[in-house]
């Protein structure tokens, strides 16, 4: 706690106004040339392992080109096939699908859980928030292995299944065509409600308590309560859980690769793995520089579209009052 | 608050089973490697003794001893460098006017949202270029610099939260600078530059994407994640106790500094990820 605490306080009170003019008058007017040397390092190794590389993707992106021989100008062409190809196409369908799992169903998870224990008093907060963040420090792979051990054909998704009566039901969850895609998403969805929910019961904490006591006085019910008062006091939380969880599902290589490769046929194929396939296992370096840009792209309007619709209007207030009590 | 009990014994309900959900996976396969090897088909129940054999056979055969040292070189190298340069960058942007402030934090923002897909062609070829790849630099030079940008937020946000008193004082005194955050700032920054490191390390620790193509051929520093991945891959149609096993050792680590840093930890991702 003590470290968030000073943190939080600046965003929330000294950030708007206070500090800075304060800080700059007393020291000097104009800019800090000297500064730039204590950036330089950062942003140097900044520029040559992240900038110059983004850069790089997006000039091969106009090449047709093998990763070996000369590289022939194409313009737009790795684009149109990007957009056009039937393949490609099924994988951005894909992750349309993995965003209603993999953001979607663990922001409303969070919400609800966040929503009804807002209006008691939790005993072993601490216990619970511990075990619920467990799914976002084990490794991907980690994950995977876990994952493909519960679906599998012996594993104990299908003995439960078996155990009640529902042997019809049993299959090797990830390698069934029909099941595969939902199946990767529940662990998605897995990995993501606890981040949620704990971001949620921390947003929570920072709502005045009498704002309850006044809705119950008001005769609020449980669903006013939550509409009215928590879940605009948590429009910061959501959309930070947006982002990240919209990212993760976005991106997914990790789980994919270690779980199905994409498969069974293609029935799991996302834009990630086509652009690692193609760019080292197929020879199709500007392809897969094209669709890695695409997918940049995607991300960033995406996380900007959500940054946009959830940010705080006419803030000030409770911003100020979540500082003061951290 | 006036609530009935009966609404407070369900939400409890409801959250233990939550937080059961969270821990089962990884419980499935820690109870799956402590069966005896090649039990074969009742292995999702409970274990009918506790037997380690899947544990050395996995820890041997898998190489794991290596992996999770070169993930540990990897790790301590990135948060110690990156945890260097983000405090200098964020000194200067939190408490500095610097010229063009405003395009570097600019560019450090894309590179928070960036997805390391769009980086990784390109990384192979420079790194191949310079002949680092299958060496564990190829693992280091580039999470530095992805780990640069929430490293400088994070810096930069502390130091705005300095009382501007301290800068003050530290002038004053005739301390340059340098000095100044040396001998003032250094000694409080001691939480922030804690969490920051923890967050970095479990990051960097699990990372997968960058292992597979920067570090594909050498198996002396392929990290932990990659060599898992490896081995179970491999293992498809051998024992899945053994594959397991070796999934709870390459998680073993994690869990264990996860006991001892998860309040750190998890105030810190929460309270920072909010903030930008």
């Amino acid at each position: 706690m003590s470290t968030a605490a000073p943190a939080r306080a600046v965003t929330g009170v000294d950030r708007p106004g206070a500090a800075a003019p304060r800080r700059g008058r007393g020291r000097l007017h104009g800019l800090q040339w000297v500064g730039l040397a204590y950036v330089a390092p950062a942003v140097a190794v900044f520029a040559v392992f992240v900038l110059y590389p983004l850069y790089r993707t997006f000039y091969t992106s106009l090449y047709d080109y093998d990763g070996l021989t000369a590289a022939t100008w194409v313009g737009l062409e790795n684009y149109r096939e990007v957009l056009t190809a039937p393949e490609l196409r099924e994988a951005l369908l894909h992750s349309l699908v993995f965003l209603v799992f993999y953001a979607a169903l663990p922001v409303v998870i969070g919400l609800a859980l966040a929503g009804l224990m807002s209006r008691i008093r939790v005993y072993g907060l601490t216990v619970f928030r511990a075990l619920l963040f467990v799914p976002q420090i084990l490794s991907s792979v980690v994950v995977a292995v876990s994952w493909r051990w519960i679906y599998d054909v012996q594993g104990p998704l299908n003995d439960l299944l078996r155990a009640v009566g529902l042997d019809q039901l049993t299959r090797g969850w990830l390698g069934d065509f029909s099941t595969a895609l939902p199946a990767v998403g529940v662990i998605g969805t897995w990995v993501e409600y606890g981040l949620c929910m704990v971001l949620f019961l921390a947003g929570i904490a920072t709502i005045d308590r009498e704002q309850y006591e006044a809705a119950r006085l008001d005769g609020a019910g449980p669903i006013r309560e939550f509409v009215s008062i928590t879940l605009p006091a948590l429009r910061p939380q959501v959309s930070v859980a947006l982002v990240l969880t919209i990212t993760f599902a976005l991106r997914n290589f990790d789980l994919v690769w270690n779980t199905t490769r994409g498969g069974p046929g293609t029935s799991t194929t996302v834009p990630s793995v086509f652009v690692y396939q193609d760019a080292f296992q197929n020879r199709e370096v500007g392809l897969a520089s094209a669709l890695a840009i695409v997918l940049t792209v995607v991300i960033l309007v995406v996380v900007g579209l959500v940054l946009a619709a959830l940010r705080e209007r006419g803030t000030g207030a409770r911003a100020a009052r979540g500082g003061a009590r951290a | 608050m006036r609530t009935t009990r009966q609404e407070s014994v369900v939400t409890h309900a409801l959250l233990l089973v939550a937080a059961v959900v969270a821990v089962y996976p990884f419980a499935s396969i820690l109870l799956l490697a402590l069966h005896e090897p090649g039990s074969g088909t009742a292995s999702s129940g409970l274990p009918d003794g506790i037997h380690l054999s899947s544990f050395s056979t996995a820890w041997t055969r898998g190489g794991f001893a290596s992996a999770l040292t070169s993930s540990a070189v990897v790790a301590l190298t990135v948060v110690v460098v990156t945890a260097a340069l983000a405090t200098l960058a964020g000194y200067a942007l939190g408490s500095m006017r610097v010229p063009g402030g405003k395009l570097i934090m600019g560019l450090l923002l894309v590179g928070l949202v960036l997805p390391y897909e769009v980086t990784v062609v390109p990384l192979y070829e420079l790194l191949s270029s310079w002949g680092l790849v299958d060496t564990y630099l190829a693992l280091i030079l580039p999470q530095i610099g992805l780990s640069v940008p929430l490293g400088v937020f994070w810096m930069r946000t502390f130091f705005q939260a300095v009382p501007p008193s301290l800068y003050e004082a530290a002038r004053v005194d005739g301390a340059t600078r340098l000095q100044s955050l040396r001998l003032v700032l250094l000694p409080i920054a001691g939480p922030a530059i804690a969490t920051l490191a923890t967050i970095l390390f479990l990051f960097t620790w699990n990372e997968f994407l960058l292992a597979l193509v920067l570090v594909p051929q050498n198996e002396a520093v392929q990290t932990a994640p990659l060599a898992l991945s490896f081995f179970s891959g491999a293992a498809r149609n051998t024992d899945p106790a053994v594959t397991a096993a070796a999934a709870v050792l390459v998680a073993l680590p994690v869990l264990v500094a996860y006991v001892f840093l998860q309040r750190r930890l998890i105030t810190g991702i929460v309270s920072g990820a909010v903030k930008e």
